[in-house]
């Protein structure tokens, strides 16, 4: 059985435009179906708009989903009550983008990350210091900056900060939404690492959402790509590298700017009639399926 | 050395910010008229800081505080107020990252375009307009005699990026800074913009100092790199040198950090 299955997921936001005018609806999520396996790290990849962040915030329910169920080891999340949803979401986890504006700035960072446990009644105050004292270890931050306030840390830091708040409740599946793009190069680099060690020693399962394609190629092992709410291609991530089959994933990926200044670079721009919008996933090679 | 001189020279740059290193410490490199020079670095390198010091638009407590700034035979740093304002947005222009702030959000996009004309007398009110078109079908935005009217909000992120860049040629610089010119927008959106940047600047003959931390950028931009770390140029040289055989172990750290890199 999946850790996570996404069937049919549909999300559409409600657009007021003016009082006069009756809302239209946006359908930021359209048909998203797939699944990730235990201890696997899935890249959900995209532009703007694409909805991929929906996607995530759909499976915690951080927004409600319009449509379509989220399996959860096999449980529909959906249909859970606000008390079960609540106890679920120590098994799923999110670490957002910006590292400045995702922490409390008046609160002492030792609190931020005993935060989930005090919201979920667990263990004793001298128990909760002694986790936070072990979670700040486990991603490399010092236990004597506790006390310490966000402001005094730099982005990077910031960041293992969000990482280590997330793991205090040892989730099973962690939705990274952009949760390195907000950083320089090479600080990326080191919580890229800390990621990938996290995963091992914790055995976690990973939802990573990002629009840098150079990274997921890098550390995903699955990837799907959205577009306009919809997923266009999706499969083991060196397939889909090697061999785009989708008109908006060759778009996509001849638009990476190459590391080589001579290598041959043609730019591949998307023909919206090149394709069926509505055409459904399916197989084209080994593990890899296409809207085409 | 070649006989012409460089358009712009920067001579051992030094900026404060009144801290106790400088942001910008003994800075020299030059650019010559159609060369596209990359200055690449890490949030707080002064990379930014150089770009802004040419224009003297340093924001506050940033001072110069040594070097010189050659453009066109002048030192810019000895330049009155008055003067420089003649420079600025005029034979120097700049390009920022984030269209939706540099740009008025109540003023039509082509009364923006031609107000920097208009500003520097290079027109008159109605030439300034037929201009104003004629530039936003340069930088390739569809439908410019209409468009022109448009409000920013009315356009999408490339769309307003493509603006930005408008605003910077209207008056016919020789340099342009282009201060991580896509770093906000989605990647296919940067690849447009990237080509276009390269295509005007083969058309006008522009000099381009392109500030960013993407050597994917770099690679497809530059002719010559600058890598800047803790306020100074670490390492310069030919694109393909810097890529292929960084010589300074922190451009070789960075380069090894970029994923999928090697």
């Amino acid at each position: 059985m999946p850790l996570l299955e996404v069937r049919h997921l549909v999300k559409h936001f409600v657009r007021r435009q003016g009082f006069l005018r009756s809302p239209s609806k946006v359908p930021a999520v359209d048909d998203v179906t797939f699944s990730i396996e235990e201890g696997e790290m899935f890249g959900l990849v995209g532009e703007s708009g694409s909805g991929k962040s929906t996607t995530g915030r759909c499976i915690l329910r951080l927004v409600e989903p319009t449509s379509g169920e989220i399996l959860f080891r096999g449980e529909n999340v959906g249909q859970f009550s606000r008390s079960r949803m609540r106890a679920a979401r120590r098994d799923m986890q999110i670490i957002f983008q910006d590292p400045y504006s995702s922490l409390n700035p008046r609160m002492r960072v030792g609190d931020i990350v005993a935060e989930p446990l005090v919201i979920h009644r667990l263990g004793s105050a001298t128990e909760r210091r002694e986790r936070v004292a072990e979670l700040f270890q486990l991603v490399g931050l010092e236990t004597t900056h506790i006390a310490r306030y966000p402001h005094e840390f730099s982005g990077g830091q910031r960041q293992r900060i969000g990482i280590a708040r997330a793991l205090a409740l040892n989730p099973a599946l962690v939705v990274a939404d952009e949760a390195v793009s907000a950083l320089d190069v090479s600080i990326q680099a080191q919580v890229v690492r800390l990621l990938m060690e996290l995963k091992e020693r914790l055995k976690l399962t990973y939802l990573f959402i990002a629009h840098d394609l150079r990274l997921v190629e890098h550390i995903c092992g699955r990837v799907a790509v959205m577009y306009l709410g919809k997923i266009v291609e999706m499969g083991d991530t060196t397939a889909l590298f090697s061999r785009p089959s989708h008109p908006y994933t060759k778009a996509l990926l001849s638009a990476i700017p190459a590391l080589d200044p001579d290598a041959p670079h043609a730019r591949i721009d998307l023909d919206q009639s090149s394709f069926e919008r509505e055409a459904p996933l399916r197989e084209i090679g080994p593990r890899h399926w296409a809207a085409i | 050395m070649n006989a012409i001189p460089p358009l712009l020279d920067v001579q051992r740059l030094t900026v404060t910010f009144g801290g106790p290193s400088n942001a910008v410490d003994d800075v020299s490199f030059d650019i010559r008229s159609g060369e596209t020079l990359g200055m690449v670095g890490e949030s707080g390198s002064g990379k930014s800081a150089t770009a802004f010091s040419i224009l003297r638009l340093l924001p506050p407590p940033g001072r110069i505080i040594g070097g010189n700034i050659w453009f066109e035979g002048a030192d810019l740093l000895s330049l009155s107020e008055r003067d420089m304002r003649r420079v600025r947005g005029a034979a120097i222009s700049l390009i920022f990252q984030e269209p939706m702030t540099a740009l008025n959000p109540v003023m039509r996009v082509g009364d923006q375009i031609a107000e920097a004309m208009i500003v520097h007398g290079e027109a008159t009110p109605a030439q300034a307009r037929a201009r104003a078109v004629e530039l936003l079908d340069a930088v390739r935005i569809p439908d410019a005699a209409s468009r022109v009217s448009d409000y920013p909000h009315q356009l999408s992120g490339g769309m307003r990026q493509r603006v930005m860049i408008a605003i910077a040629l209207a008056c016919r610089p020789r340099l342009v800074i282009a201060d991580e010119p896509t770093t906000a927008l989605d990647v296919t959106i940067q690849a447009q913009v990237l080509d276009l940047l390269r295509e005007l600047q083969a058309r006008y003959n522009l000099a381009l100092l392109l500030v960013t931390h993407d050597f994917g950028v770099i690679a497809r931009m530059a002719d010559r790199v600058a890598v800047m770390f803790k306020g100074k140029v670490i390492e310069h040289g030919p694109v393909r040198d810097i890529l292929r055989h960084p010589t300074h172990p922190y451009t070789h750290s960075l380069l090894a950090a970029v994923p999928g890199h090697r």
